[in-house]
């Protein structure tokens, strides 16, 4: 199976902050969560996979091209959607949508009229003047509509109400019913990526933290509630994260110590290893 | 096919799917033939991901309750039916073999762990 995504020894130097070495791989057909606290590089990472920044070290391939070429066929096979929705606030959802056609060869016209509608999008409304929400789903029927085999969203999610995430949880469960289509997403929800996603990379302060599938993650990690005798008697190596409160302790430990360690949620994988990391 | 997902359960979920498979089989509401969805179908229905689903497909595959044919679909596999229930009987057998193990070791026989056994069948009030 080919990979929609390849990164190898990825660098980009800021003067205040450095990504990298990252390595990332998606293979064709999955999904993968990008998480992280604000300003681990999510975002850095996302820019530089769609060439909107150039690396100092490294490479990118994506869908088997690489990410620098300016390669229309590649544009037209990727689908972005930034963390800012960037259409003129003057325009309604028709007018972005004919704007859009002249610079997609492929662009669907009545599928991106038919998830507006679906999205309940008011077609009178300016950009301008639609709630976050209403950009976002906008953002992602612009995506959407030329048909890409790659979906790259940045905190898709984001600000939106439960209601309003279901819907867009829905549209890429129906993206990927066929094979060849892959997503990458960051998001701070957590509990969406829970589903949907099958790799999970974890970015933290510009490095690739932990990266895997996101079942293994779950098998490999629980959560142990116990007193203070109890999880200092697990061996040093078991336990990779404690919090401890007078009515008892929590830690994040490796099950193959621990089989009784209850079921980690990412949120809690995440917390535990950044905010209550031990031995490091 | 009716699979629930229980977020709380130990389980990992490619095995709440399996098990739940296994016993559809052999209660007969998934009959030999029957396709079942898709693997990117059902991930979509329950809410979970791809890789976990063809997880629990390719569990039932090797063990031979299912078949996937390329470009047509997964389906029951022939005589699953029986399949499961040797299964299940072979893991009865092995659960009361170490009930008797450990009824020895304390001292209780046959009859007494037959008795016990009436008695934890009997419906609870």
């Amino acid at each position: 199976m080919a990979d929609a995504i390849h990164v190898n020894g990825l660098v980009k130097k800021f003067k205040h902050f450095t990504l990298g070495p990252v390595d990332l791989a998606l293979p064709q057909g999955c999904v993968m969560g990008l998480i992280g606290e604000n300003g681990a590089g999510k975002s850095t990472l996302i820019n530089l996979l769609l060439g909107l920044k150039r690396p100092d070290e490294g490479s990118i391939e994506i869908l088997g091209q690489p990410a620098q070429s300016d390669s229309a066929a590649l544009r037209q096979q990727i689908g972005v959607v930034l963390d800012i929705p960037g259409f003129p606030s003057v325009m309604r959802a028709a007018e972005i949508g004919k704007l859009l056609s002249a610079g997609f060869p492929g662009w669907d016209g009545e599928k991106f009229r038919s998830l507006c509608e679906e999205f309940s999008l008011p077609q009178k409304t300016t950009f301008g003047n639609y709630s976050r929400g209403m950009k976002m789903k906008l953002s992602i029927a612009a995506a959407l509509a030329h048909d890409p085999k790659l979906l790259i969203l940045d905190e898709p999610t984001g600000g939106l109400d439960p209601v309003a995430r279901d819907e867009i949880l829905d549209l890429f469960y129906n993206f990927i019913q066929s094979p060849d289509r892959s997503i990458l997403l960051s998001s701070h929800i957590l509990s969406d990526l829970e589903k949907i996603c099958d790799y999970i990379a974890f970015l933290h302060e510009g490095k690739i933290l932990l990266q895997g599938e996101k079942d293994g993650l779950k098998e490999t990690y629980g959560l142990l509630r116990g007193s203070r005798s109890e999880i200092d008697a697990l061996p040093e190596e078991a336990v990779k994260g404690l919090r401890k409160t007078e009515s008892g302790d929590e830690a994040l430990v490796l099950r193959r110590y621990c089989p009784q360690a209850e079921p980690v949620t990412l949120e809690e994988l995440m917390v535990y290893l950044l905010r209550y990391a031990k031995g490091e | 096919m009716t699979i629930i997902i229980q977020n709380t359960s130990p389980l990992p979920i490619y095995e709440q799917i399996t098990r739940q498979v296994r016993a559809q089989i052999l209660s007969g509401e998934l009959k030999e033939g029957e396709m079942l969805p898709s693997v990117r179908a059902l991930a979509r229905d329950l809410r979970i991901s791809v890789i976990t689903t063809r997880r629990a497909y390719d569990e039932l595959e090797r063990e031979g309750y299912i078949q996937t044919v390329a470009g047509k679909g997964s389906f029951v596999g022939a005589r699953s039916q029986d399949l499961v229930r040797e299964e299940n009987l072979r893991q009865i057998e092995k659960l009361l073999s170490e009930a008797l193990k450990l009824g020895k070791a304390t001292g209780l026989g046959v009859k007494e762990l037959s008795e016990m056994l009436a008695l934890l069948d009997e419906p609870e009030n």
